[in-house]
């Protein structure tokens, strides 16, 4: 569905994307993670051909974004950063705007504005003023906006930027929901976010992509070795450590701390082993009261870090060899 | 067609959705409706005049008080005029409301068509207040319609002119104080280049005094309609247009 090879743009000063190729399928919902200033609103901006890329091809719904803007433009809703919206008009007469913008015949109009705000959640405001909602609403009248005249591809920047943990939750179900009959591409520097509602991952820093995988994949992406906590209630911690130590397969055992009465541990695996089961059985063997045995996966935060850090190493260290 | 029927709309909304409307129509009903009296009242006064003189020289209504009048509306929309076009595109990019335009299926001469259109009737509509005076003339004269229309074909293609330049100088700034404030300055110094021709006889002045939006205006208001002056009005009108597209693109260009 998107298809973009070699992009770059390049402004007087600096590069902010470059040179970054990448697939997308239909139906995908891809998040494009990245820090601030990573380029990731440059690239989507190059997508919606608002910016022209300086080098490389970009295809959207199969049509090129310099050779046939309008045909791209036709095939794509795109949420800006802030959602483009006239604060002085109703909701419903912005979204027939944008509705005739978007060229959809007039007898169609009334109806697809219905149905985009009975799936935004937002008929009951329909009338109001658009300067008068709330941030949450605003963002929700920006992606009525964008769905308007059902497009195949969805572009959206950083949709949840600025919403409070509830508005949030209640944005990704929506972007959720419309995965399958669209496909999705969405910024943001939220890892939770993406961990939550995509499919695939694609992380941008300094504007070169760093890595395109699934959200699986990225969680086991540093060595085989697996972290489980361990919780045991009402045995004094050497004899539940000792026993730990002496399960096949455990590389290390680290105290942590943990409720009151309760002796809690990090425990490490060698390469290769899967220790979870074989702990679970020396405790209830022992007789002990097991209170939580729970593996820790290395969070997409850890793994983000990781490389976007060792991106910038890898940048200064070819700096100094120039 | 439908694409700039569609912005012109909404910049009709946007207007009369605010104050600036109604504000504008109202401070040129103001004007207006001054420079109405006081025509009116030196033509009557003038008129009297003229008959205790024993005079019987009738006066035409159309050169004493239409034709100073209809100058006058010219020089208001002047002061008025970066007023309308100053939002025009300054607004949309400051609120990033342009991303939306540029990322609809458009091409960017019909967001300009659509743009000014919709200035342009903003324009007529505060023009409109001034048909209300000179219409009351018919109550106690007979003035001669041609002139007053020509006047009017006059007036409309200076505002458009002027409108044309504050779109572009609108779409060259995210600040709407610095887009108003550069219209009435191009179009102020436009209007008076023409005063180079009354110092000065070499053809380059007469050049210059070309040049001014006001020289043009004249004959109109005289129901003379040139075609010398009707080619300037809409070369300059296709000049603003076209460098606002220009401009409109090398947004995408300089972003």
């Amino acid at each position: 569905m998107i298809k973009v090879e070699g992009l770059t743009k390049r402004y007087a000063r600096n590069v902010a994307v470059k040179n970054i190729s990448f697939e997308v399928g239909k139906g995908e919902i891809v998040g494009f993670l990245g820090k601030n200033g990573a380029g990731k609103t440059t690239t989507m901006r190059m997508l919606t051909c608002f910016l022209p890329p300086t080098d490389g091809t970009a295809n959207v719904a199969g049509f090129d974004v310099i050779e046939q803007p309008l045909e791209v433009k036709k095939n794509i809703g795109y949420l800006p950063e802030t959602p483009p919206l006239y604060p002085e008009m109703e909701v419903s007469s912005y979204l027939r705007f944008v509705a005739k913008l978007k060229g959809i015949p007039n007898g169609e109009i009334t109806k697809r504005v219905d149905e985009v705000c009975e799936r935004t959640a937002i008929a009951h405001v329909k009338n109001t003023i658009i300067g008068k909602l709330s941030k949450g609403y605003k963002q929700r009248v920006g992606l009525a906006q964008a769905l308007i005249h059902n497009p195949p591809v969805l572009i959206l920047d950083e949709p949840t930027s600025g919403l409070d943990p509830e508005q949030q939750r209640e944005a990704r179900n929506l972007i959720a929901s419309l995965s399958g009959d669209h496909t999705i591409i969405l910024s943001t520097h939220i890892l939770s976010e993406v961990e939550q509602s995509c499919s695939k991952v694609i992380i941008i820093n300094d504007g070169r992509i760093v890595a395109v995988d699934s959200v699986a994949n990225l969680h086991n992406r540093r060595g085989a070795s697996e972290t489980v906590l361990v919780e045991v209630a009402g045995v004094p911690e050497h004899e539940v450590r000792g026993k730990l130590e002496l399960i096949t397969g455990v590389a290390t055992v680290t105290p942590r701390d943990g409720r009151e009465g309760t002796a809690s541990f990090e425990v490490r695996s060698m390469e290769h082993h899967e220790i979870r089961p074989d702990i679970a059985r020396a405790i209830v063997h022992a007789g002990w009261n097991l209170t939580e045995l729970r593996a820790v996966g290395e969070s997409l935060e850890e793994v983000f870090l990781e490389l976007t850090k060792s991106e910038q190493g890898v940048a200064a260290s070819t700096e100094a060899a120039a | 067609m439908k694409n700039i029927l569609t912005i012109c709309g909404r910049e009709m909304k946007a207007y009369f959705a605010s104050p600036i409307a109604y504000l504008l129509m109202a401070l040129f009903g103001l004007i207006f409706g001054f420079f109405f009296y006081s025509a009116t009242a030196f033509f009557v006064m003038a008129g009297m005049r003229s008959q205790m003189g024993g005079q019987n020289t009738p006066m035409s209504v159309n050169e004493y008080v239409i034709a100073p009048l209809l100058g006058n509306a010219g020089v208001v929309g002047l002061f008025l005029i970066p007023l309308i076009s100053m939002r025009l595109f300054a607004e949309e990019k400051r609120s990033g409301t342009i991303e939306l335009l540029m990322t609809s299926p458009l091409n960017d001469w019909e967001i300009v068509l659509g743009k000014w259109a919709g200035a342009m009737t903003m324009y007529l509509c505060i023009l409109a207040i001034s048909a209300i005076n000179v219409g009351m003339l018919w109550f106690w004269g007979r003035p001669d319609l041609r002139p007053i229309l020509t006047g009017y074909l006059g007036l409309i293609l200076q505002g458009g002119t002027i409108l044309a330049i504050g779109t572009f100088i609108s779409s060259t700034t995210k600040n709407q104080i610095i887009a108003g404030g550069a219209t009435f300055a191009v179009c102020l110094l436009l209007w008076v280049l023409s005063w180079v021709t009354s110092y000065n006889e070499a053809p380059w002045a007469a050049a210059i005094a070309y040049c001014s939006i006001l020289t043009h205006f004249e004959p109109f208001s005289r129901g003379i309609i040139d075609t010398k002056d009707l080619v300037f009005y809409l070369t300059a009108i296709f000049l603003g247009l076209f460098m606002t597209a220009r401009s409109l693109d090398s947004l995408r260009w300089r972003a």
